[in-house]
């Protein structure tokens, strides 16, 4: 006790002069840090606020029900609703299977050498590539090469492209869930006489499953507000009915706020901001979804 | 083994709930014995029209579909002369480049004009030195290599004020037609100026900058004539500002321009697509001044009309 006491006063008799400079710069640090951390907040915010003040008296019946218009009280956003529920759809039936089942094989099978690491390489690059490129690439082969099987400018032409884009992605969120499942997991199933299969499928997959899921989530709401590609691809802007199949053309939510925003009427820019509303509620639930997944399902070995 | 299951069972229902939704949303069924596909894309100036026209169309044979996209008119073009779409939207002629390529795929086509656009010069409301501008100023502004950065320059007894330019991007028809017409060039445009496809933004540049000259479709600057002021132009004939008026009867020269649809033989031989282009040329006319562009002249519709009944060889 006494010894510490000590210590502590010896330390004030042999504090530096410029103590209280070096404490000030440290708050003030603090303080910039602060700064920073809050712009970005601050900046969504402002949009959130300025994007509701505009658009939320427009959200009535109407808006969800009815095809765009000339006329902007009757337009609404039903056909670009559908089609981004639809594309997000099959783009979730497409990227999910093809997603783990390269994780699963780049972890649980690949041996480690050149090969996998060209694989790991690539996907990596993958994941860096603008997004137009992507829909160049859907352009060539889903919509012109494979026309006759995707019904060519189709919701499915559209979904494999953004399936395409978001692979990458999803496979290293896979990845990195398998790769936490603890290997004495491995080994105990091993040790009783699995196959390699039995325990992958058994006991890799379900225990990486929620660490899969989020990621599956994440790349999703990364690509419901791809709109560049899609355009590319062909989707529409008018459009007055819902696809009824996969081969069906089809628009979503951001081609259709771009297209309001660009109206010279004021009116129009209201729309695309209710517009904007429900694509946020839309990304914000599926955000809300993964961090649900992770929390309820997330263990700790 | 219960939280695998869960799991599992999880990721189906997301699926599956996924996947549930969509479809439906069926018109009301009041057969007229049209149907089928219009398929329309191309220049984005164009689209509020073509848009006005589908959803009436609709609305009157709901069991067609048509469907309007926006590819700009360059590439509306490359898709209609593989023969991928009925109608193309255009807001300049076609080119000898894509004239060729249709020619190369077969495809036979008609150019039919559909509305007027005046191209509006503006400027900032606090420019009161000035009404008017010649083409011959407007070209020494912005003309390639114009070295003009000053109002004073433009007109002795201008004051010594900044110019600043606003003007569309270089893909746009507008910019082709503005330079074709101001310049003689097409494309022909010196490159220091602040340029955007979305002319609201050009808008709020122009209002917000005490220098501004710019110039953008007439309904921009209608929609925003409290902000603006319109600069009338000199084309040799006088002083003329855009107005529905001087647009419609060709005295605002020469920045009026024709707005065009294409309409490929074979897409003129589906009865729905013959349809549409009749409604775009007869009855659907009045929208096109609701959706902030010029009628032509009722005898200049019948005259396109003409132009497509003869390829159809009726009436």
């Amino acid at each position: 006790m006494t010894g510490e006491a000590h210590a502590a006063v010896e330390f004030q008799l042999s504090t530096p002069p410029d103590l209280v400079r070096r404490r000030r710069m440290g708050r003030i640090f603090e303080l910039a840090c602060l700064v920073t951390a809050a712009a970005g907040v601050v900046v969504l915010a402002v949009l959130l606020v300025d994007v509701i003040v505009d658009g939320a008296g427009w959200l009535n019946r109407t808006f969800f029900t009815r095809p765009p218009s000339r006329i902007p009280t009757r337009a609404g956003i039903l056909p670009a609703l559908a089609g981004t529920i639809w594309l997000m759809s099959l783009v979730a039936l497409i990227s999910f299977p093809l997603g783990v089942a390269a994780a699963v094989y780049l972890e649980e099978y690949a041996e480690k050498g050149w090969l996998q690491t060209i694989i790991q390489t690539n996907i990596a690059n993958l994941a860096g590539v603008p997004s137009i490129v992507y829909g160049i690439l859907g352009l060539a082969v889903f919509v012109r090469w494979m026309g006759g099987l995707t019904g060519g400018r189709s919701v499915l032409s559209g979904a494999l492209t953004i399936s395409l884009l978001i692979l990458p992605v999803l496979i290293i969120a896979a990845q990195e869930a398998i790769r936490a499942v603890p290997n004495s997991i491995r080994d105990a199933s091993y040790g009783l006489g699995a196959t390699k299969w039995q325990t992958v499928r058994h006991h890799v997959l379900p225990n990486a499953l929620p660490g899969i899921l989020t990621g599956t989530i994440l790349a999703l709401s990364r690509a419901i507000g791809e709109t560049a590609p899609l355009i590319m691809i062909g989707a529409l802007t008018f459009i007055a009915f819902t696809p009824e199949g996969p081969r069906d053309a089809f628009t979503v939510l951001p081609i259709q706020i771009f297209n309001w925003v660009s109206r010279p009427q004021d009116d129009f820019r209201h729309l695309a901001a209710a517009a904007i509303i429900v694509l946020l509620v839309l990304l914000l639930s599926m955000n809300a979804l993964a961090i649900w997944l992770r929390n309820r399902y997330e263990k700790e070995w | 083994m219960m939280r695998r299951a869960t799991g599992f069972g999880l990721a189906t229902a997301i699926l599956w709930a996924a996947t549930a939704c969509g479809g439906g949303g069926g018109d009301a069924a009041s057969s007229t014995g049209l149907s089928g596909a219009v398929s329309v894309d191309g220049s984005s100036t164009v689209y509020p029209v073509t848009e006005a026209m589908a959803e009436e169309f609709q609305i009157m044979h709901p069991e067609t579909r048509v469907t309007v996209g926006v590819s700009g008119t360059g590439g509306g073009f490359k898709r209609f002369c593989v023969g991928e779409i009925d109608i193309s939207d255009a807001s300049r002629p076609i080119k000898d480049s894509e004239r060729e390529m249709c020619t190369s795929n077969n495809i036979a086509f008609t150019e039919v004009r559909v509305a007027w656009d005046g191209l509006s010069v503006v400027t900032n409301p606090s420019n009161d030195f000035f009404d008017c501008l010649t083409v011959d100023e407007l070209k020494a502004i912005w003309e390639p290599g114009s070295q003009i950065d000053n109002w004073s320059q433009v007109r002795s007894g201008f004051p010594d004020k900044e110019i600043v330019l606003y003007g569309p991007g270089t893909d746009s028809g507008t910019f082709d037609y503005f330079t074709e017409a101001i310049v003689g060039e097409e494309d022909a445009s010196r490159p220091d100026y602040t340029a955007s496809e979305d002319d609201n933004v050009l808008v709020q540049g122009v209002e917000g900058d005490a220098g501004a000259l710019g110039y953008f479709g007439y309904a921009y600057y209608e929609e925003n004539a409290d902000r603006l002021k319109l600069v009338a132009v000199d084309g040799g004939g006088g002083c003329v500002k855009p107005s529905v008026e001087t647009i419609e009867s060709g005295s605002y020269a020469p920045l009026s321009r024709p707005l065009y649809i294409y309409i490929s033989d074979t897409g003129l031989e589906k009865p729905q697509v013959s349809a549409f282009v009749d409604f775009y040329l007869t009855d659907g006319t009045p929208l096109v001044r609701e959706v902030g562009y010029i009628q032509l002249q009722p005898s200049q519709y019948e005259e396109e009309l003409a132009k497509v009944q003869a390829l159809r060889g009726t009436e």
